[in-house]
């Protein structure tokens, strides 16, 4: 069974003075345990696409199945994990509470919740830091705290917003690696939105390549994967890896010098469209 | 020369100039040092005035004077201090309490909110202590009450703003992980807005309890019961006993600081509990 | 103007929530019992007599009549003439209380000495009733002379509404002068503007919003003063004074009290409105303010 169907989902946000086509008639398939990441310039409707998947928003049009089941179901029974660009912990819980949080809500004991949440925490490495506050750490230890939140419930799916997005680039690429670490432990299918090639490339199995106004799927590019035996560190240095990033900068770019000289041509000076050239790079 | 890189040397020269002007009035001990060095420059400088210029008791009396008159009527000066202060407790309490509620209504139920929003905006701006000569005629001039409703009022207003904004305050991530996890509304407001809320909430009482305090004397000028330190100041004043009016002036300073440092820490205890900094 | 109809609605509900508390006034007056509702000795709710609640049209209605038999000024007439005196008291206070404010956060910003001297004082003024000074600061009046200039009771008044409006204006323009971001400083310095300059092209727009909050706060203040101070001079022309005088009245009178009362309410009114009219005209320095 699939982890994600969408089907034909068109995504319309009325403002007061027009409406904006978010997402305009997007398919795409995620298969169980597979890793899909969502990349494109800002605009192009991969937080939206990754919103309804959550039923966080609802489609104007179109349909989403979790696991089967229609995306509001598959919410209320807990079918996947949740992160965020922000790490959204609640300041005033320590670092254990706020990985039980998803539990409590559920109605798990009190024994049972702390048992899985000292694991947790052991698994995403801030064993040590379980007594701390969110404000006693650092944004890539936060951000490890919402990815084991995330785990919580040993979801079959993830699904992850720009997590890494807010981090610099060394702390960025180590919880890149212990992300995989973890998703091979696990076994779960994970969507991943992100707006950088490399992460993209790195960490998924296909890379769905989108565009703005209205938001549309342009390519989807297959990943080149070493053997699950290999240090996926090695990756970083390979030949398939520059590969795959030429692909996917390749199929971003066409549409972007595609949209410049539309500009041009449409009468735009051509400072400006040099503007937008630089804005949407 | 990259972006980045000329911006980090412009900021290091910055940086080090800085450093490098940095004054003695910068330093650490001058934060202390300086406020109590005008403080007492101030006081030198009010009880020579007095005596050199040869100014007038009605216009500033010495400071030796209202000290000596708070020394011999200091009896007196607990009791008007006592009544004044149980007024401004009663009234805050009352006040915040009510405020806490309506805004709690408020922020869940629309119409609520869009009913109270204009008068608390308009009592914001509005002298509440007009209303103690009507109080009085309501509830008889013998009765606590009317100064203890012009502070609940008074008080009202700063709690319930804060706390509003706290309840709104709840950050779209934390509603989106709320959804997300399929909790209920009042799950989602019992595990992340009202935690949230809780330092808005004192740091709404600590801005109305000085306001507590100014009222409740204030509101003593407008009659009533004789009791306080509003009308001893007044009736000090009217007999031209004014080292004894500043006295009592003195002792409603006290008060307003006792008020403002017990508020003022329960709310970096709240804040603390939430780790949340209050700016 | 044309309001918008987000406007519109807030005017509406506003009105419906003024309308709510006459309904609450009349059912209690309706429903309450005579002698209030107490608990032992303390009453917790007013007595409901025509005397202690008037009708909301009473009330009304009074401020139509004749303020006294001896002559046929309206209670209106009468309510209107003291707050128009009030305003021009309170604003002279506030113009005075804002200037002096200004000039001493531009001090404070300017000197850190001063800074940190005077500010540890001002944010402790904040929080002791300085109000209670008011008999006190009236007694100047009638009495106090220099040369040719003679000090009057108004401006006893004056004084006590200046140095309310003063503390929130000085506190408030300082935060606004310190707000320009890290970035904005650095790229003054970095083009050799001084502290003039600076304060003229940054800090000054800068701060317009925290001076506008700050003037929201110092014309409530300043307002509340001039009311509370009116009362303790008890000199005659002002709002306060005529609170006062009709609530004494309130024994054979009791609806009359409270068309004073609410002369008192349209007057912060309309000070608030004032403001808002110079938050309109500065609206390009308020683009940063959340809405």
């Amino acid at each position: 069974m699939s982890a994600v169907e969408v089907e034909a989902v068109t995504k319309v946000f009325e403002t007061r003075t027009d409406s904006v086509r978010a997402l305009d008639e997007v398919s795409l398939t995620v298969a169980d345990g597979e890793f899909v990441a969502l990349i494109g310039p800002s605009g192009c409707g991969k937080s939206t696409l990754m919103r309804l998947i959550a039923d966080l928003d609802e489609p104007s049009a179109g349909e989403v199945r979790v696991f089967g089941m229609p995306a509001r179901q598959a919410r209320l029974e807990r079918a996947y994990g949740i992160a965020f660009q922000q790490a959204g912990l609640l300041p005033w819980r320590t670092v254990r509470a706020n990985v039980e949080l998803p539990l409590e809500l559920h109605g798990a004991s009190a024994a049972a919740r702390r048992a899985r949440a000292d694991e947790l925490v052991e698994l995403v490495g801030l064993g040590d830091f379980a007594d701390h506050h969110p404000d006693q750490l650092s944004g890539g230890m936060q951000q490890r705290v919402a990815i084991a939140r995330s785990l919580a419930e040993h979801p079959r799916l993830l699904l992850m917003d720009e997590p890494f997005g807010a981090l610099d680039e060394m702390t960025r690429e180590r919880l890149q690696g212990e992300l995989l670490r973890i998703r091979t432990e696990t076994g779960a299918a994970v969507v991943f939105v992100t707006h950088s090639i490399p992460e993209a490339v790195f960490l998924a199995d296909r890379v769905v390549v989108m565009s703005p106004r209205p938001g549309r799927i342009t390519e989807i590019v297959d990943i080149d994967r070493p053997d699950a035996s290999a240090d996926p560190e090695s990756m970083r240095e390979s030949d398939a890896f520059f590969r795959s990033v030429t692909a996917v900068r390749e199929a971003l770019h066409g549409r972007d010098t595609a949209a410049e000289r539309g500009a041009t041509a449409s009468g735009a000076t051509a400072p400006e469209a040099a503007a937008r050239g630089v804005e949407t790079r | 020369m990259t972006d980045t890189a000329t911006r980090q040397i412009a900021l290091g020269q910055a940086g080090g100039r800085r450093a490098a002007r940095r004054h003695w009035s910068g330093q650490g001990w001058v934060r202390v040092a300086a406020p109590l060095a005008l403080g007492a420059a101030a006081l030198g400088v009010w009880e020579a005035a007095v005596h050199l210029l040869d100014i007038q008791p009605y216009l500033l009396p010495a400071p030796s004077a209202i000290l000596d008159q708070l020394v011999s009527a200091i009896g007196g000066i607990a009791q008007a201090t006592i009544a004044t202060g149980t007024n401004a407790l009663i009234g805050l309490l009352l006040g915040a309490a009510v405020a806490v509620v309506i805004a709690a209504l408020a922020s869940r139920v629309r119409w609520i909110d869009q009913l109270v929003a204009p008068l608390v905006a308009a009592i914001a701006v509005v002298p509440i202590v007009a209303l103690a000569p009507v109080l009085q005629t309501m509830y008889g001039a013998t009765s606590e009450m009317p100064r203890i409703l012009v502070v609940a009022i008074a008080s009202f207003v700063p709690v319930f703003i804060t706390t509003l904004r706290g309840l709104r305050q709840v950050r779209p991530v934390h509603l989106d992980l709320m959804r997300a996890y399929g909790a209920s509304g009042w799950q989602a407001t019992r595990i992340v807005t009202l935690p949230g809320a809780v330092p808005y909430v004192f740091g709404g009482l600590t801005i109305a309890s000085s306001i507590a305090v100014i009222s409740a004397v204030v509101a003593e000028y407008f009659g009533g019961l004789q009791n306080g330190l509003g009308s001893r100041i007044a009736s000090a004043a009217a007999q031209s006993g004014y080292p004894r009016a500043w006295a009592y002036v003195v002792a409603s300073i006290v008060l307003g600081l006792v008020f403002y440092g017990v508020t003022l820490l329960a709310e970096r205890l709240a804040s603390r509990w939430a780790h949340i900094p209050i700016t | 103007m044309r309001l918008s109809s987000r406007q519109t609605r807030a005017i509406g509900f506003g009105a419906l929530g003024v309308l709510s508390l006459a309904v609450l006034w009349e059912g209690y007056k309706l429903l309450g019992p005579a002698e209030g509702i107490s608990i032992g000795e303390t009453v917790l709710l007013p007595r409901t007599t025509e005397l202690a609640m008037p009708h909301v049209w009473d009330s009304v209605a009074r401020a139509f009549q004749p303020a006294s038999s001896a002559s046929d000024e309206l209670v209106i007439v009468a309510v209107a003439q003291a707050a128009a005196s009030t305003l021009g008291i309170a604003g002279v206070g506030m113009l005075l209380g804002a200037v002096v404010g200004v000039l001493l956060a531009l001090l404070m910003q300017r000197f850190l000495l001063a800074d940190r001297a005077v500010l540890p004082w001002l944010i402790l003024s904040q929080t002791v009733p300085l109000i209670a000074l008011a008999p006190l600061v009236v007694a100047w009046g009638g009495r106090l002379q220099l040369g040719p200039f003679e000090w009057e009771r108004w401006m006893s008044v004056a004084v006590i509404a200046s140095y309310l409006a003063f503390f929130p204006v000085a506190i408030g323009t300082l935060r606004g002068l310190r707000s320009p971001e890290q970035a904005h400083l650095d790229l003054f310095r970095a083009q050799g503007a001084g502290w003039w300059k600076t304060l003229r092209y940054l800090r000054l727009p800068a701060a317009v919003p925290h001076l506008l909050a700050a003037l929201r706060l110092g014309t409530a203040t300043a307002i509340i003063g001039t009311v509370v101070a009116e009362v303790s001079t008890g000199a005659r022309g002002g709002i306060g004074r005529l609170i006062v005088e009709y609530a004494q009245s309130g024994s054979s009178d009791p609806a009359k009290a409270w068309a004073p009362i609410a002369g008192a309410v349209v007057l912060g009114l309309v000070a608030a409105g004032a403001v808002a009219l110079a938050g309109l005209l500065l609206h390009n320095y308020r683009r940063a303010e959340a809405r």
